[in-house]
């Protein structure tokens, strides 16, 4: 099996010597320990494991460290800029948008993504983007306001 | 399966899963608090074995006889002034590691991030009989009031000798006490220094009244968000050790289902892979998950397997097998006056909690001591059943809970933990399991699935002079009607029932109500009364009403016809303390076969707010849960295996399923405050029900009530 030791994440080479074949995920959390990725399903239904590759959201269970290549991974830790919070996590504690918290992550990448995309996204937009993702506590309601908070924040240029 | 043991402890019928609390004695003498915590004021609050008893709370003991106080949580204020709490309570996304912080910080007007709480600890806490039955609130909640405002009257008592001023010119603010004079002021690490001061406090003990909350009763941010948000926070299968691998169990390929021969050679060569077969245990060890799911397919198993039966037979099944009933009230004239009879058959499918972190432990086993991180509901029950498993005594076991992705009810037993330690004993190194979304579907148990029959009668004027309600194999959680019925007779009929069944949000309330809520509508429709009208009618209980006419005020009832196509529905009742109505408005449309909940308000009552936004926040996410096992959450299952054992077989609610959601709340601080995790549930699978029959004239009784879409009745 081809070997992969080099991973781009969050800014940063990574050098590693792990089979391919594995998943994005499990190397994240059980190599690199960047355990903010969470395991939900490992079959691409809940969006827990969302990161992004080159900007663009996948589900890290799926995808196998092999694919990656040099494509640059951004998860959950690599968010957080000199201590400060992007305007969505921001948004995210404003607003309450979750409970046990363990979908937050994946709702967060995901609501990166849905905003580099559409910066301004309507109701509709929103629940379109994230229907990917789930919440079992069903804080849907307030994750919408989250997003359209973080918006807000992000067009403002605010920190 | 589910036959419940019988236990002297007051639990409700349909927790199967719960066994007896264990036979532990955690008497810390007043030198070991010192020695463990330090120097300080500790404050403890006994509860004793009665009032144990009466909330669930207390674990196993003799017979009769006199059983001592038991500690259920203790405050400590340290040399340094730092304020820890201890409680056994366990945070699963109830946001309860917030709300008992702010029932401190009020008590002791100190800043909420001054408090560190530490919880779920087997070591570091008072023993706790389990987070469920919404009783944290009421107890837990209660109790750290108490506490905290005894540690600020011991801090006041110290601080009067320390400044020799008048006790009762002091105040106290920001973590310091102060006199009139400008130099009159201590800090609590001055008063706490070298003091070994232990204070017990009891039920009776004095707190700040619920009108004069400044910190608890707001709605404060969770005190560890920020964890969250950033992806910090270390779940249990977030937790590593040194030199920790992950581990894998061979399942069978159905339920009972017993070994007959096992090859293991294959999986054995693979480089790193350790097989444990221990009875009917199978599971191994392996450098990486890959490796891990790789080795457990090359395992050659042969099983025997028992004929079971299939999720079409099994409201019959119910009904065959029905035990003589052990549940009874009520007399039997059901109706004895009455215009109008109407016999009806409401049916529960099971369903799974689908907790978003499925069961995981880390178990570590360093001389003889085994330390087990994992994500329960009952972190002392599981230590019990460890210690139990491996022979060992219950010292030498300790439990810790990290604040959880979630549980609903479904994470009170400790199989991962039990497999964990398993492998880890014998691999000689830390094992992390963490259960794959398959094995949580089908290895976890369900919420029982059940048959409601439901016997009326009502005369002309909309007096209900009859009701019978019998309800087989789901339970008896809230099984009598809150209306005022003369002739009530309401019975549970345990049975041989075909899944692992237990504990879920609400427990069988959702049931009960479903069945009561939706054949009130139909009986509202017999006598053409309007459905909320005919409820006030036959209804005396004024916290019921309240909540009743609250939500039909903000949702509109009355006020105009639903559009075309759209249709609206209400219900209402009461479980655990709390006073729930709900009222939905929905599309259905007949032709394509679909249903959207469009919005939903609830209106709930559960005493005083103990923190609005997170109590509206649990209120919302149980109204959505409960919208899932409305519409279309089923487990489905053939001779004895779950054939939707994952999220793309089994439907659960996502951002297009969610309604716009109104809550209010109606806050009565004269009454103590009831937990909320679970009755919000309660009123909105019914609701959803009626608001599809008054837009289709289609009257469904079975949850869920469209899997495949609104079909013609
Ligand atoms: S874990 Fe990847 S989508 Fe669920
Ligand atoms: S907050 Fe618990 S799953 Fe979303």
């Amino acid at each position: 099996m081809a070997r992969v030791r080099q991973l781009h994440v969050n800014g940063k080479d990574f050098q590693i010597d792990v089979d391919g074949e594995r998943s994005l995920l499990s190397v994240l959390r059980d190599d690199l320990d960047l355990t903010g990725s969470k395991y939900g399903c490992g079959e691409g239904q809940c969006g827990a494991c969302t990161v992004l590759v080159d900007g663009v959201p996948i589900h890290s269970c799926l995808a196998t460290v092999g694919g990656i290549l040099r494509r640059k991974v951004t998860t959950i830790e690599g968010l957080e800029m000199d201590g400060r919070l992007h305007p969505l996590q921001e948004a995210f504690l404003k607003t309450n948008a979750f409970q046990c918290g363990y979908c937050t992550s994946g709702m967060i990448m995901s609501g990166v993504a849905l905003l580099q995309k559409k910066p301004n996204p309507s109701e509709e937009e929103i629940v379109a983007g994230m229907k990917g993702n789930i919440c079992r506590c069903g804080a849907y309601q307030r994750i919408v306001a989250a997003i359209k908070e973080g918006a807000k924040a992000l067009q403002q240029g605010v920190k | 399966m589910n036959t419940p043991e019988t236990s002297p402890i007051s639990l409700e019928p349909e927790r199967y899963e719960l066994h007896a609390a264990p036979l532990y004695h955690f008497d810390l003498g007043r030198r070991e608090f010192f020695k463990v915590l330090g120097c300080g004021v500790v404050v403890l609050f006994l509860i004793d074995a009665v009032m144990a008893q009466e909330s669930g709370g207390g674990r196993r003991g003799g017979r009769g006889g006199q059983r001592p106080a038991e500690i259920s949580a203790w405050l400590h204020i340290g040399e340094d002034g730092a304020v820890t709490v201890f409680t056994g309570k366990v945070e699963v996304g109830q946001n309860i590691r917030t709300s008992l912080t702010q029932a401190v910080a009020e008590e002791l007007r100190v800043s909420v991030d001054s408090i560190r709480m530490v919880m779920a600890d087997t070591q570091l806490t008072p023993f706790d009989a389990g987070t469920f039955g919404s009783r944290t609130t009421p107890d837990m909640g209660t109790q750290l009031h108490k506490v905290a405002a005894a540690a600020r009257e011991a801090l006041m008592d110290l601080a009067a000798e320390f400044l020799k001023v008048d006790r009762t010119s002091l105040v106290l603010a920001e973590g310091r006490i102060s006199g009139k004079a400008a130099t009159e002021t201590v800090t609590f690490g001055q008063l706490t220094k070298g003091q070994k001061l232990l204070k017990s406090v009891s039920d009776k003990s004095a707190a700040t009244p619920v009108d004069e909350w400044k910190v608890a009763g707001t709605s404060m941010p969770k005190v560890n968000g920020r964890e969250f948000v950033t992806g910090k926070h270390k779940y249990t299968s977030d937790i590593t050790r040194p030199g920790m691998i992950p581990g894998r169990i061979l399942r069978p390929p159905s339920f009972g289902a017993t070994l007959k021969s096992i090859d293991t050679k294959a999986a054995e060569a693979m480089l790193g892979v350790t097989v444990v077969h221990d009875g009917e245990f199978v599971g191994l060890t392996a450098p990486n998950t890959l490796v891990a799911d790789r080795a457990v397919e090359a395992i050659h198993a042969e099983w025997t397997t028992k004929p079971q039966i299939s999720s079409a037979e099994l409201f019959d099944s119910l009904k065959k097998n029905a035990k003589a009933s052990p549940e009874r009230a009520g007399s039997a004239e059901a109706g004895t006056v009455a215009d109008h009879k109407l016999q009806q058959t409401y049916t529960v499918a099971y369903i799974a909690h689908t907790p978003l972190e499925p069961r995981a432990a880390v178990a570590e086993w360093k001389d003889d001591k085994l330390t087990v991180w994992t994500g329960t509901q009952r972190p002392f029950g599981v230590r019990g059943d460890l210690a139990q498993a491996f022979g060992i005594p219950e010292e030498r076991v300790h439990v810790i809970v990290p604040d959880t992705g979630s549980g609903y009810g479904g994470k009170h037993t400790g199989e991962a933990a039990i497999e964990a330690a398993r492998l880890a004993k014998a691999a000689g190194k830390p094992v992390k399991l963490v259960w794959t979304r398959e094995e949580e579907f089908t290895w976890a148990y369900f919420r029982p699935a059940g048959v409601i029959d439901v016997t009326s009668s009502v005369s002309n004027d909309g007096t209900i002079t009859g009701w019978e309600f019998h309800n087989y194999n789901s339970g008896g959680s809230a099984i009598r009607s809150p209306y005022d019925v003369p002739n009530q007779k309401t019975e549970f009929h345990s049975t041989s029932a075909p899944l692992r069944s237990g504990s879920y949000r609400g427990l069988a309330a959702t049931a009960n109500h479903f069945a009561r809520e939706v054949h009130m509508d139909e009986l509202a429709r017999v006598v053409k009364m309007d459905p909320l009208a005919f409820r006030l009618k036959n209804l005396k209980d004024p916290r019921l009403r309240a909540v009743l006419e609250a939500a039909a005020k903000a949702f509109g009832w009355g006020t105009s016809k639903a559009p075309d196509g759209h249709g609206f529905g209400i219900a209402g009742g009461t479980e655990k303390g709390g006073y729930v109505a709900t009222c939905v408005e929905v599309s259905a449309d007949r032709k394509t076969g679909s249903v959207k909940v469009l919005r939903a308000v609830t209106a709930f009552e559960c005493g005083a707010v103990v923190n609005p936004d997170h109590l509206k926040n649990q209120i919302e996410g149980a109204m959505v849960m409960g919208l899932g096992g409305a519409l279309f959450e089923a487990i489905r299952f053939e001779n004895g295996r779950i054939t939707n054992p994952r999220l793309s077989g089994y439907r659960v609610p996502r951002f297009p399923d969610a309604p716009a959601i109104e809550v209010v709340l109606v806050n009565r601080k004269d009454l103590p405050s009831a937990g909320a995790g679970e009755a919000p549930i309660i009123g909105i699978a019914p609701a959803i029900g009626n608001a599809i029959c008054d837009a289709t004239g289609i009257r469904l009784r079975s949850l869920p009530m469209v899997p495949d879409g609104l079909k013609e009745g």
